[in-house]
């Protein structure tokens, strides 16, 4: 009885029901689980469904014509803070959008084999996160109807957008960052669709058609497929870095005090990781538990393996805040010292408080542990804390930061108006349309977790039960 | 001077017609605000009203701020300052327009707002260090009786757009016509912009600045301590203060 508790750790029960990658089932039987997992929707589902549709029907739709009948007057942007929620939404969705690609592509570049059951989670994520970012964006313009004229675009008149504004980097980096990443998503769903288009009858059947391109599965095709998705993986990984720092360059380039702070590239990418990483840990939690067959595929060791990289990205979120803290405070400048009281003593003190514990103290008090780690809803709990932490650090970069500047005879505080349903329906659109892709689409990357199992042995020296890997690229 | 532009930059446009600027004598302003009422009829600004006015969304082109030293009751009040569009030479309001909807005029040395360019993403209001760029935020109905006054030589501004000071371009353009009708140069004092007309303690003064005779020039050099607002940020104003003297 001692024997075996001593040796418990390393027997083959224990590693099949700790890792995915050597619990392997049979391809059959994971592909139907995927595709139940697909087909099968409870009331509950569609309950939350109809919920969501009628707020994005309201905050979004109805909210958003008003708004461009009557004005941004319906808003609360007024003069000195001519930006809002909007630009808050806006930093935030594409904050959120990060951790899709970072977690697959760099996880992928670096072969970290945990990635491989929720890479298509995270990159799904980074889509439907640009979706929102690119309507809070077009939401805050005065004439949304002339969009247009923010692209390159030949015209008798010969004009052209101004590349001298850090807003028509940011257009052409958004763009970018939505078709690339689009594209990355797409790539690794191919084998997919295919295996779903061979389980499936009816209208799915030709939705998957016109989707797997015909993949059939032959040598030349993977090696195709293989060679454009190892293209990707390492070419979307300077993109992502180049979108959130010409985000920042839109506050760091400009003369406001608090906002021409030469950190703001780093300071951003990491305060998207922060906030993108919370964000794919709560959609795991999410998916975990009320999607069918999931608790196969998403297991603890994720939620810890993200765990560890939460706690990494924190202690750098908190560096790069205390590193442009201390420069600002260091730099001197009258209107800066104003600004850095303002934030922590000012009426919004709170929430500069509340952005430090949640963004800091949380996760480090939580996720220094392996157990708690491992826990789903802790892990869901720090996410959400961080989510709203980071939220609350673009706030103060963008409302609060913008009440106080060079003009004290104009110094106002920001009310938002009809930034809040506006906000609420993008937050509702994107769990919409999460919600129809999980349906929709493999959310598991089926055949990468069968290709990881495939690789990954357990071996047997003596007592010693030993993991070996091979590698087959 | 920091004010002055490279000389091959101005003298070698063909339709250069000055450098047009304004001086302001804090000390002689009574803060009466007649020059924000002539700049509304003038440039038919719309009126917010009083809750909007209050939220920060007010419209004048001009504004006096008055500020006081001290703490209530012991309080000392400082000379009013008007504040307008410091029309600045490197202005930073113009590079980050995504659209060029704000733009430099080489020809009369001021900052150019093209109303029906403009898409409204405000980035010109957030980075003009003077606060002095006013947005459309709604449509702002006018009175019945007020729509008679509207001034037909300025754009009636639709909401969603981006608006400030122009230096009265309509009247420089006017008499810059008239001028050159005649066959003449425009004379100083021939014109002037509405706030500056309407002053009763002549507290404000314009004219051109690349004439060393024109009537801001000699003002400039007698008082010879004019301010510049935040002049440390390298934005080059063409608006020049004088305080306590």
């Amino acid at each position: 009885m001692a024997e075996n508790n001593k040796h418990a750790h390393n027997s083959e029960g224990y590693f099949r029901e700790k890792h995915l990658m050597l619990d392997p089932l049979p391809r059959g039987q994971m592909n139907a689980m995927a595709m139940e997992a697909m087909h099968h929707s409870t009331w509950k589902f569609w309950t939350v469904f109809a919920i969501l549709c009628v707020i994005v029907a309201y905050c979004l739709v109805y909210s958003w014509i008003k708004m461009i009948l009557e004005g941004l007057g319906i808003a609360g942007v007024n003069r000195p803070a001519y930006w809002g929620v909007f630009l808050v939404n806006t930093v935030f969705w594409i904050g959120i959008s990060h951790a899709g690609t970072f977690i697959s592509a760099i996880l992928r570049v670096f072969k970290a084999e945990f990635r491989r059951p929720f890479t298509r989670a995270a990159e799904l994520m980074t889509t439907f996160g640009l979706v929102q970012a690119g309507f809070s964006i077009f939401m805050h313009l005065g004439r949304i109807w002339l969009f247009y004229w923010l692209m390159p675009y030949p015209n008798q008149r010969m004009l052209w957008p101004n590349m001298h504004s850090p807003l028509s980097w940011d257009l052409l980096a958004i763009t970018t960052y939505l078709l690339s990443s689009t594209m990355y998503l797409f790539l690794p769903l191919i084998p997919d669709l295919a295996m779903a288009r061979d389980r499936s009858t009816g209208w799915r059947k030709i939705f998957y058609r016109i989707l797997a391109l015909g993949f059939r599965g032959t040598e030349g095709e993977w090696t195709h497929l293989r060679n454009a998705m190892t293209i990707f993986a390492f070419a979307i990984i300077p993109v992502m870095f180049s979108v959130h720092t010409i985000v920042s360059w839109d506050f760091a380039s400009a003369t406001r005090p608090g906002w021409n702070s030469t950190i703001f590239g780093p300071y951003f990418i990491v305060g998207a990781l922060h906030s993108g990483m919370g964000a794919v840990v709560m959609v795991l939690a999410i998916v975990r538990s009320t999607m069918k067959n999931m608790k196969y595929f998403i297991r603890p060791e994720h939620f810890d393996g993200i765990g560890k990289l939460m706690l990494i990205i924190s202690m750098a979120w908190a560096y790069f805040f205390f590193n442009d803290y201390i420069v600002q405070w260091y730099g001197g400048d009258k209107w800066t010292h104003l600004l850095l009281h303002f934030h922590e003593a000012g009426p919004m003190g709170w929430m500069w408080f509340a952005m430090l514990i949640c963004n800091i103290a949380v996760p480090w008090a939580l996720l220094w542990n392996a157990r708690w780690r491992a826990m789903p809803w802790v892990t869901f709990a720090v996410g959400l804390s961080i989510n709203i932490g980071m939220w609350f650090e673009r706030y103060i970069i963008i409302p609060i930061s913008l009440t106080i500047n060079r003009m004290p005879f104009t110094w106002r505080m920001y009310q938002p108006g009809v930034e809040i349903p506006l906000g609420i329906g993008t937050l509702a659109l994107f769990i919409l349309l999460y919600m129809s892709a999980s349906k929709l689409i493999p959310l598991i990357p089926v055949w990468e977790v069968e290709e990881g199992q495939m690789v990954h042995e357990l071996k047997k020296f003596g007592r010693e039960t030993v993991v070996s890997v091979s590698d087959l690229e | 001077m920091a004010t002055e532009t490279k000389p091959s930059e101005t003298n070698s446009s063909a339709e250069h017609i000055g450098k047009w600027g304004m001086v302001i004598d804090q000390d002689l302003c009574t803060g009466c605000q007649a020059c924000v009422a002539a700049c509304a009829m003038e440039n038919n600004i719309s009126f917010v009203g009083e809750e909007d006015s209050g939220y920060g969304r007010s419209m004048h082109w001009i504004r006096i701020e008055r500020f006081w030293e001290g703490v209530y009751p012991e309080i000392k009040m400082t000379p009013n300052q008007p504040m307008l569009c410091q029309q600045c030479l490197s202005a930073p309001c113009e590079p980050v327009c995504p659209a060029y909807a704000t733009v430099h005029s080489l020809a009369e040395h001021i900052n150019l707002q093209v109303y029906n360019r403009c898409v409204g993403t405000r980035y010109c209001g957030n980075n003009c260090p003077y606060q002095m760029r006013s947005f459309n935020w709604r449509d702002y109905e006018r009175p019945k009786p007020l729509d008679n006054q509207l001034n037909p030589d300025v754009t009636v501004r639709q909401r969603g757009v981006m608006e400030k000071c122009t230096f009265c371009i309509q009247r420089i353009n006017k008499a810059e016509d008239a001028a050159k009708a005649e066959g003449r140069e425009i004379a100083d004092g021939e014109f002037t912009t509405a706030c500056a007309q309407v002053c009763p303690a002549n507290a404000i003064v314009f004219g051109r600045t690349d004439n060393p005779e024109s009537f801001v020039s000699q003002l400039a050099r007698i008082h010879g301590h004019g301010v510049k607002h935040l002049e440390e940020l390298g934005t080059l104003p063409n608006v020049t203060y004088f305080k306590g003297g």
